[in-house]
């Protein structure tokens, strides 16, 4: 008797649950189409890339499995991924922090001037990243002959007495390449934080005055911060993943590969690996690598920025 | 320092002279931040003025030592050059600016339709089974950006025989998950529950609440889906996909024509206004949309 007993109310839970599921039905159509394009160009892609880094595919033959040979290649034996890496790690180290803080820092001031004013300089710091991806134009600045801005200015101060060719000199194309990155970083992270400070709420403010608040530092540590947790992730989400994906503003001023890869990153590699040499196995690995990186990177801030704006 | 608002400073020594309950702003906290928005202000807009003072520049004036950075007899002379040496190509300037233009708008038009339809059940629908999952799962994939996934998703689309054809660059910008999750987070607040509620109650279904009650409310989120799906399509090179001269986009050949070195600088600096105008425009018009919409843009 037991069991008839149970059994209905087992039943009835089989059934709500499907009725949900059907009363839900439009919303699952509604949702069909953008899962179906982000399966097949996002989810597969990555899934795949993981299967084929361990085999040798050319996109013609069938993809031979090889193990950890693609891995021991990249990691002990390829001297010019260990220069992309260094150079794409300090290339994200340097330009995600100071566009991250950068961005903070604008939109933590412009928070209290009128709203025109602030529109204005938003409208100003964020053109570089707005203006598509045209920084060849900092080539008319570091141009290598004596008529280049940069060399002009120099040469009139008399700091340096020759031309400099800041963009093929791998003493020098390094840090140009990390100004012209520095330069574009300010995206949709600060739009973001500008959106966070504007919508604060006020009364928390007052009240912290009357707590006994007495400086601006003291109000941003104990008063904003806290409120700005999520806004902070998402810029974080933002610095990271453009730090990861520097690759085009390398190619556009030092050319592509650099003089000896000095402004090599990861994203070049692969890009070289995958759309010139089509070796897809390789290619594949040294994505593999980067994703991991990236997924280290965000755990780590995820894990500081949560405990340091949760209280 | 008509920057500021006009009371801002009297508000401020008010404020510091008002007693310790109040908050102080010193002057010269304001004089720092003052200068500390003027320092980062000329690094990001001189770069971009310079660019624009030289595509006016005549040729005499682009090739004097020492170079100046005003121009004296403005010219449209560098943006014909441009036009010419697009024109000398193989196929009429004109098409490589359908090109972009095509997948731009239809892109743009059809991604905010993909777009809005799928943040819908994730933002009002969250109950349903496998919601919560792909929410979390379109937060993770916004750390990898269209640059990085480039390569693995090159063999997909290779493999469905899309390379040289727009497909190849329409299907990737609609699988992006940052204006779904912009989407998402401010349907969450912008629907008020109550009206979609009252709408079901007089039967409607859930395809024509959508339409009628979810899309008007949205509107600012439109907006800003527009300009960063617009503007990422707009840039698009296609470099990795497009070999045929008559489906390369129009950035792709104005980087070729900018690439000539320093003898194309005026045709070159000419490009760079072309690109960098309409999106700056774009953004103009729907500013305050966007700022509308990235204050939901907060992760949880």
């Amino acid at each position: 008797m037991t069991t008839t007993k149970t059994t209905p109310v087992f039943k009835e839970r089989e059934f709500s649950k499907w009725k949900i599921m059907r009363d839900g039905a439009p919303f699952y159509v509604m949702l069909a189409p953008f899962l179906l394009l982000f399966t097949v160009l996002t989810i597969i892609p990555v899934v795949s890339s993981v299967v084929l880094s361990f085999t040798d595919f050319n996109m013609l033959q069938v993809p031979k499995f090889v193990g950890i040979d693609n891995y021991v290649r990249l990691l002990l034996q390829d001297d010019i991924f260990t220069k992309a890496l260094k150079n794409t790690m300090i290339f994200a180290v340097v330009s995600g922090p100071v566009g991250y803080l950068m961005s903070f820092v604008v939109a933590w001031f412009i928070n209290e001037l009128s709203k025109a004013t602030k529109n204005f300089i938003t409208l100003i710091m964020y053109a570089p990243a707005l203006a598509g991806n045209i920084y060849y134009i900092w080539t008319f600045i570091f141009s290598s002959d004596s008529k280049g801005l940069l060399n002009s200015t120099l040469i009139q101060l008399g700091i340096i007495s020759d031309p400099v060719s800041w963009l093929t000199d791998a003493k020098y194309n390094f840090t140009c390449v990390l100004i012209v990155i520095v330069w574009a970083s300010m995206g949709t992270g600060f739009l973001a934080l500008v959106a966070g400070f504007k919508s604060l709420d006020r009364s928390y403010f007052e009240a912290a005055a009357i707590d006994g608040i007495r400086n601006r530092w003291q109000e941003l540590y104990h008063v904003t911060l806290p409120q700005m947790g999520p806004q902070l992730l998402f810029s974080a989400v933002q610095s990271i993943s453009g730090a990861f994906a520097i690759g085009a503003q390398c190619a556009a001023l030092t050319g592509n590969p650099s003089t000896n890869y000095s402004t090599h990153t990861i994203l070049l590699h692969m890009t070289d690996y995958g759309t010139t040499r089509f070796e897809m196995g390789y290619a594949s690995t040294i994505a593999v690598v980067l994703f991991v990186i990236m997924l280290l990177t965000w755990i780590l801030i995820n894990k500081v920025l949560r405990k340091f704006t949760s209280d | 320092m008509s920057l500021f608002k006009k009371n801002y400073f009297r508000r401020n020594h008010m404020r510091a002279t008002a007693g310790n309950s109040t908050l102080s702003r010193s002057h010269m906290g304001n004089f720092f931040v003052f200068l500390f928005l003027l320092i980062v202000g000329s690094f990001m807009a001189l770069p971009l003025i310079y660019t624009l003072l030289q595509s006016v520049k005549p040729t005499e004036e682009l090739f004097t030592y020492p170079p100046k950075f005003y121009v004296k007899n403005p010219t449209f002379d560098n943006f014909k050059q441009a036009a010419q040496l697009a024109g000398n190509l193989w196929v009429p300037f004109s098409r490589y600016l359908f090109n972009s233009l095509f997948i731009s708008v239809v892109g743009t038009s059809a991604y905010i339709v993909v777009a809005s339809l799928a943040a819908y059940p994730m933002a009002k629908a969250k109950k349903l089974p496998g919601m919560l999952f792909i929410s979390q799962l379109i937060v993770w994939t916004l750390l990898f950006r269209a640059e990085v996934t480039a390569i693995p998703q090159y063999i997909i689309i290779a493999g469905l025989g899309m390379v040289n054809t727009y497909w190849a660059l329409l299907l990737p910008a609609l699988a992006g998950t940052f204006g779904v999750f912009l989407m998402r987070q401010f349907m969450v607040s912008a629907i008020p529950d109550a009206i979609l509620e009252a709408a079901r109650i007089d039967g409607a279904n859930e395809y024509s609440i959508f339409w009628k009650i979810a899309m008007p409310c949205v509107k600012p989120a439109w907006m800003t889906l527009i300009i960063f799906t617009f503007q990422g399509l707009w840039s698009t090179t296609g470099a990795n996909y497009i070999y045929e001269e008559s489906m390369r986009m129009l950035p792709n050949v104005l980087s070729q024509i900018a690439a000539g070195g320093i003898a194309r600088a005026g045709a070159g600096s000419a490009v760079a206004v072309i690109i960098m105008i309409p999106p700056i425009i774009v953004f103009l018009i729907s500013q305050s949309s966007v700022m509308e919409t990235m204050a939901h843009s907060g992760i949880k």
